[in-house]
């Protein structure tokens, strides 16, 4: 009985990872390929939430789920070409200041445009409910968060693995300059890598506007996370990252199974674990820029 | 080409005048009276603290609209405590640089408990607005700290009297959540305490830590646990996601919370708030005093004001016409006037009063209990209300903690 319940635990936690996983290919792609650690990735995803919840009375939850994420990704393009651009080449504690100032100011923003307090927000009614598999529960609503998870990596696959644009932003991953030498300018590749990493963040927030408590503080608490996760699944790789994704979702799962009070620090002990073992992540490449 | 700006001697003297006349002005400054804030307004929370500033801002407007203190303006400063390293160190800057009459504020009691050894040494006055944990009213106690808010046997005695005469309680299972840090640990206590002396019992219990957002995993044991009831001694933005989730998997488990913040419940959103609670003061009660607060509230925030909101108002309004009647603003005398029972309206039926023995409130607590979605009529009123407890004819210490439960020595 014991195992089958644990087997629902894991199953669960999978599910959780698909949370994360949003969150941290967008991270580890602006990374990757600008050299930027995003500390203001988690705003916009609390940027999504919150305009799920602006813009849902009006055109519907269907409806912001397509605005939202196409509107912080214009606000990303923004970003980068005023802000983020003038970083790739700098030394990282300075994109790192900036990004970290972003996301304080997108976080006093959001409390002095909306409040402090949580805002109301629940899961439509037409995708509530529960899916019963045998013994096992699951909601409805987050096997679609799954479904939506699913596509979108393997949308972002094929996008880096099978076109043009994806050769290119893989080259410029390991070698700018060789790429600039072929007369191929990264500006462009890397806005629209800016643009559909935060769109996927700001895709997550709306996905997990019905679930969890929408507030300010709510980019902060989803940021640490799924940086862990990068780190964990190793910079450069992109399953990596899916991988330890879904790892982080499980370990949490059984760690609130076993000992409760250690659900969130059972996984930077995975962190930890993993480092000590193999220090650029599980699949992480060795990228010469970073060396 | 723009033209530089030319330096006059006229601006030069004017410069140098309003230098020299600055000193004047803070002079002018300082004659004014200043309570300092000191609340979480960032972290788990924070979605409180923002209640907590408005209601002792609208205080202190309207003291200072009614002549201020013993003739001298109020003036609120505002601090974001954040946690009990720094909170322990503005209260000691407030003290020291600012020199406010008072200290008003904070929610998290490990950072109260930061607040009350500090004010114990500057011998200044701490109000606390919502830090709940019984510690702080027992071994913890302060000469100089007095509490506004309801410590956790009251609220555990007060929603226990509804669940018992609900039936949750006698030969029932619970299931206890508790969050993971000083307030509750302290509230389990207080909780299994009470569910045992009354027939129940906690058949298990999890720790849930504080920034934990998804309680999927917990939902799960629920389930597999089938309890009568669940009981929820949880915190701050735990509070709303574990209402979302809860409706999420449709869990059916009565639920019962032992801690509790309206603002969280209104942030869960239609259909997702359920249970019965405790609470210090709600928007819905009828007497004048607290239909006048609502409504001067809402005029000015655009919301009700809810459990936090009262506890910073009544706290500055405390503060001042103690002062106004001491005709001092002695922390000491203030302090020796607050122990010796005065008596003060805090928009209830019945006038409230710190116990002297712990410095406790002594007043009326609610079990409200969440009205099916279809007969809540709008984003606040979805609940309802129980009478006072206790009850007319009760003494107000009926739900407060015995001397064994929580005993109190003031250090000196």
């Amino acid at each position: 009985m014991e195992i089958v319940f644990l087997l629902e635990q894991i199953l669960n936690g999978l599910l959780i990872g698909a949370y994360y996983l949003l969150i941290a290919l967008g991270l580890s792609l602006i990374f990757s390929l600008g050299g930027i650690v995003n500390l203001a990735h988690g705003a916009f995803y609390a940027i999504g939430a919150y305009l799920a919840v602006a813009l849902a009375p009006h055109i519907g939850f269907g409806g912001a789920f397509v605005a939202a994420p196409v509107l912080v990704a214009i606000l990303g393009l923004l970003i980068e070409r005023f802000l983020l651009r003038r970083f790739y080449r700098a030394d990282p504690i300075l994109s790192l200041l900036l990004t970290f100032g972003l996301a304080m100011v997108a976080e006093q923003t959001l409390r002095m445009v909306f409040g402090a307090p949580p805002l109301p927000f629940a899961i439509p009614r037409m995708l509530a409910g529960q899916v019963m598999m045998g013994e096992f529960i699951f909601s409805f609503y987050r096997l679609m968060i799954l479904g939506v998870a699913v596509l979108c990596v393997a949308g972002l696959w094929f996008l880096l693995q099978r076109t043009h644009f994806g050769r290119v932003v893989r080259a410029g991953v390991q070698n700018p300059d060789m790429v600039g030498a072929l007369g191929i300018s990264l500006r462009p590749y890397m806005s629209a890598v800016v643009a559909i990493a935060v769109g996927l963040a700001a895709l997550a927030g709306v996905m997990l506007a019905p679930v969890t408590g929408v507030h300010p503080a709510m980019g902060a608490e989803i940021l640490t996370f799924a940086f862990v996760v990068v780190v964990i699944g190793g910079l450069g790789s992109f399953w990596g990252v899916v991988l330890a994704a879904l790892i982080v979702g499980v370990v949490r799962g059984i760690a609130a199974f076993y000992f409760p009070p250690a659900t969130e620090a059972s996984v930077y002990l995975l962190m930890l674990l993993v480092l000590l073992l193999r220090p650029r992540g599980l699949f992480g490449e060795r990228i010469a820029k970073f060396e | 080409m723009t033209e530089a700006p030319r330096f006059t001697r006229r601006a030069g003297l004017l410069g140098a005048a309003a230098l020299l006349a600055t000193p004047a002005i803070s002079y002018g400054q300082s004659d004014a009276l200043r309570i300092g804030h000191l609340t979480p307004r960032t972290g788990f929370l924070g979605p409180l603290g923002e209640f907590a500033v408005q209601a002792a801002q609208l205080a202190a407007d309207e003291i200072n609209a009614a002549g201020g203190i013993n003739g001298r303006k109020l003036e609120m400063l505002f601090e974001d405590s954040v946690n009990p390293q720094t909170a322990s160190a503005k209260a000691e800057r407030y003290i020291q640089r600012d020199k406010v009459a008072c200290i008003v504020g904070e929610i998290n009691s490990a950072s109260a408990l930061a607040i009350g050894q500090v004010v114990q040494r500057e011998k200044a006055l701490f109000i606390n607005t919502g830090a709940n944990s019984d510690a702080l009213r027992g071994s913890d106690c302060r000469k100089m700290m007095f509490h506004i808010e309801g410590q956790n046997s009251m609220y555990v005695k007060a929603v226990g009297r509804a669940l018992v005469e609900k039936g949750l309680i006698k030969g029932k299972k619970a299931y206890a959540l508790t969050a993971d840090y000083a307030f509750g640990h302290d509230l389990l206590k207080v909780a299994r305490k009470f569910i045992t002396e009354n027939g129940g019992s906690i058949a298990s219990e999890d720790l849930i830590p504080t920034d934990l957002t998804d309680f999927s995993p917990f939902l799960l044991k629920l389930r597999q646990a089938r309890p009568d009831v669940i009981v929820a001694n949880l915190a701050g933005a735990q509070i709303t996601n574990f209402l979302k989730q809860y409706t999420e998997y449709g869990l059916r488990f009565p639920v019962a919370g032992f801690g509790f913040d309206t603002a969280l419940a209104w942030g869960a959103g239609s259909g997702n708030f359920l249970g019965t609670w405790p609470t210090m003061w709600h928007h819905r009660l009828e007497n004048p005093a607290a239909k006048k607060f609502t409504a001067d509230f809402r005029g000015r925030f655009g919301r009700p004001p809810e459990n936090q909101a009262w506890g910073d108002y009544n706290a500055v309004k405390i503060i001042a016409q103690s002062m106004n009647e001491l005709k001092s603003v002695d922390a000491v005398q203030v302090m020796q006037h607050l122990e010796k029972g005065a008596k003060f309206n805090v928009q209830k039926d019945r006038e409230s009063y710190f116990r002297a023995r712990d410095h406790q409130i002594m007043t009326e607590m609610y079990a409200i209990t969440a009205l099916p979605p279809a007969e809540q009529k709008d984003r606040y009123d979805i609940f309802t209300s129980s009478a006072g407890i206790p009850g007319e004819g009760e003494p107000l210490e009926a739900i407060a903690s015995t001397p064994e439960e929580a005993s109190c020595t003031f250090p000196s």
